[in-house]
C-alpha cells in the first residue's frame, strides 16, 4: 500500500524500505533512518518527506550531490519508478497502488479531517491515511512552508487524439483553395452571428455540430439536425455559402 | 424581480465513464438567479443522497428567502442580506446532511462539496466548500475564481509543488472542508461584479482532472454562442479523456445588466412590503 525504496548497488538489490515516515532520513551518519555507509555519502545527505500518498526528496547540500534519472536534483516530486542515486547507490522509489488496480475507489473523494478519519477508521485505513497520517501531513506542510518548488517538466496531457490527422480545404468563394488543418480538439467554422459549426475532433473520429444561426450545415448535400454528424473522407460541407470538403492525413 | 432575461443557465450532470452511481446534484434557477452544485462523497450511494439533499434544500429555501427579503437589502449592520441567507441556509443545510448521516447507518460518514453563486444587481454572491469549482470567462481572460478547499491547494499555497506537479499528486481527492460531515461548516463566500457577456462555469472535479483548463477555455470561447452545446462538449471531452469521476457543470451567461430596482418609486413599494 504505501510507497517503498528499493536500495540496491550494481544491480544488486540490498534492502527494501517503506516510506511510513513523515521523514525519511538519508545519509551515512548511524542516526539516518537509511544508513548507507560509504564516505561518497555525506553524513546527513538527503530526506524525503512523505505526505499521505506524494513523497519529496531534498538534497541536504550533500558533498557529491543527489541524482534523479540521472539529473542533479535540490528537490524532487518523486513519481513511480523514479531512481535515485547517490554515489554508487540507487534508490528505486515504487508507488504504483492508487492509479493502478483501484484506481475508481481511490480517486473518490474523501474529507482530510482527523475526527472523521476516527468515526470512519476502517474506511479510511483501507484507503488513505489514517488520523496519525492526517496529522503528520499537515505538520509537515508547515515546515516546508517557503521553499522553492522544484523545476518539473509539464506533464503530458491525457488530452485525447484520433489516429489520424484532418484538414478542410474550402472549395468555393474568395478562400477557394485554401486548407484549415484541424489540430485543435475543436474548430470552428462559418461567420459568429450568422452561421457558425464546429468541428469536434474525438478518439474515434471527427464530428460536425452545428453552433448558432438560422441554418445548419449541408454535408454531402443533407442539412445537419441538432445532432453531431460523423465526418468521412472527402464529405463536403456547405456552411454559410461556402462549400469546403473534409478529408483525412495519411 | 425576474432575471431569466438576463441570465442564461444549463447544466448537465453525468456519472462519467467508471463510476455506477453519479453521486453529483445541480440545480438552477434562472429567474431567481441562482445556480448550485453539489458533488457528494462518502459511503455506499450515501454521496448522493448528501449532494442531493445539499442541492434541494439550498434551492427550495434561497428561493424562498430571497422572494421575502432581496439579496442586495442591507440590514441595520450594512450586511448584504444575501450574506445573512446564505450563512443561515448553509448552515442549515449543513446540520440536515449531518443529522442523516449521524441517524442512519446506511449515511454514516457522507458529506458533499459545495459551489454555488446567487446573481443579484449586476453582481454574484458566491459560496463554496470544497473543490468543486466556479471558473469565469471575461472576454479571453479564463480564471477559476474558487480556491479548493483541499490539500493539494494548502501544498500550492505554500509553495511546496507547483500547478503542474499537482495534477500528477496520488492526493488529489482529499478536500478539507465538506458539507455535512461536522456540525458546523465554514462556507467562503464572496462577492463579484458581472459583466454582461461573461461565461461562468461551476464544475465538479470530475471535469477539472480530466480537461486542461485551457481546453476548458477553448471549448466556452468557440462555443459561446451555443451554451446546451458547450455543455455537452465539456462533458464530452472529459468522458472521451477516460471520465474517470462524475461531470457535472452549469453554464451561466450574463446576456444583459440586471441592476435591481433604486428609483423612489421602488423604495417606495418596498417600504410597504
Amino acid at each position: 500500500m504505501a510507497a517503498k525504496l528499493i536500495l540496491s548497488m550494481d544491480g544488486l538489490v540490498l534492502k527494501e524500505i517503506p516510506l511510513s515516515k513523515e521523514r525519511t532520513t538519508i545519509g551515512r551518519k548511524p542516526h539516518n533512518d537509511i544508513q548507507i555507509d560509504n564516505l561518497a555519502i555525506s553524513g546527513e545527505h538527503a530526506v524525503i518527506v512523505t505526505i499521505l500518498n506524494d513523497s519529496f526528496l531534498e538534497d541536504l547540500n550533500s558533498t557529491n550531490g543527489t541524482y534523479v534519472n540521472g539529473q542533479p536534483i535540490k528537490k524532487h516530486f518523486l513519481q513511480n519508478s523514479d531512481v535515485i542515486e547517490l554515489g554508487k547507490y540507487k534508490l528505486k522509489y515504487i508507488n504504483e497502488t492508487p492509479s493502478q488496480t483501484t484506481a475508481a475507489d481511490f480517486e473518490k473523494t474523501m474529507v482530510l479531517r482527523p475526527d472523521l478519519m476516527k468515526k470512519t477508521a476502517e474506511q479510511a485505513a483501507a484507503k488513505a491515511a489514517s488520523p496519525t497520517d492526517t496529522h503528520v501531513g499537515m505538520k509537515a506542510i508547515d515546515t516546508h512552508a517557503g521553499m522553492a518548488p522544484p523545476p518539473q517538466p509539464a506533464p503530458a496531457p491525457a488530452a485525447p487524439a484520433p489516429a489520424a490527422g484532418a484538414a478542410i480545404q474550402i472549395l468555393t468563394g474568395s478562400n477557394a483553395g485554401k486548407e484549415l488543418e484541424l489540430t485543435k480538439n475543436l474548430t470552428t467554422l462559418g461567420k459568429p452571428g450568422v452561421q457558425v459549426a464546429v468541428i469536434t475532433r474525438r478518439p474515434h473520429g471527427y464530428f460536425i455540430t452545428h453552433v448558432e444561426g438560422a441554418n445548419y450545415p449541408v454535408v454531402n448535400g443533407t442539412a445537419l439536425d441538432a445532432h453531431p454528424r460523423e465526418l468521412k473522407d472527402h464529405d463536403v460541407i456547405e456552411l454559410a455559402g461556402v462549400k469546403m470538403e473534409f478529408f483525412l492525413k495519411s | 424581480m425576474d432575471l431569466s432575461q438576463a441570465l442564461q443557465m444549463v447544466s448537465r450532470t453525468d456519472a462519467g465513464m467508471v463510476r455506477s452511481h453519479n453521486e453529483d446534484a445541480v440545480y438552477i434557477n434562472p429567474a431567481r438567479g441562482l445556480a448550485i452544485l453539489a458533488d457528494g462523497m462518502g459511503g455506499y450511494n450515501a454521496g448522493e443522497v448528501a449532494s442531493g439533499m445539499a442541492t434541494t434544500l439550498l434551492g427550495s429555501e434561497l428561493e424562498k428567502a430571497f422572494q421575502k427579503t432581496e439579496p442586495q437589502r442591507l440590514d441595520a449592520a450594512g450586511k448584504l442580506n444575501a450574506h445573512t441567507v446564505l450563512e443561515a441556509e448553509i448552515a442549515r443545510a449543513n446540520t440536515a446532511i449531518y443529522q442523516a448521516a449521524q441517524s442512519q447507518p446506511q449515511y454514516a460518514g457522507m458529506g458533499t462539496t459545495l459551489v454555488m453563486a446567487v446573481y443579484y444587481d449586476n453582481m454574484m454572491s458566491v459560496a463554496h466548500i470544497g473543490d468543486s469549482r466556479l471558473y469565469r470567462l471575461r472576454g479571453d481572460d479564463f480564471q477559476v475564481i474558487t480556491r479548493d478547499h483541499s490539500l493539494l491547494q494548502e501544498q500550492i499555497d505554500s509553495g511546496m509543488i507547483t500547478v503542474e506537479e499537482a495534477r500528477r499528486s496520488q492526493n488529489k481527492n482529499l478536500v478539507t472542508r465538506a458539507l455535512g460531515v461536522d456540525p458546523v461548516v465554514e462556507p467562503e463566500i464572496r462577492d463579484y461584479d458581472t459583466m454582461p457577456g461573461d461565461i461562468y462555469l461551476f464544475c465538479s472535479d470530475g471535469l477539472n482532472d480530466m480537461v486542461e483548463d485551457e481546453e476548458i477555455a477553448l471549448t466556452l470561447q468557440a462555443l459561446s454562442a451555443n451554451l446546451d452545446l458547450a455543455a455537452t462538449q465539456l462533458v464530452q471531452t472529459a468522458n472521451d479523456s477516460g471520465g474517470r469521476d462524475n461531470i457535472s457543470v452549469i453554464l451561466v451567461r450574463i446576456a444583459r445588466e440586471y441592476p435591481a430596482a433604486r428609483g423612489w418609486w421602488a423604495r417606495f413599494l418596498q417600504w410597504f412590503r
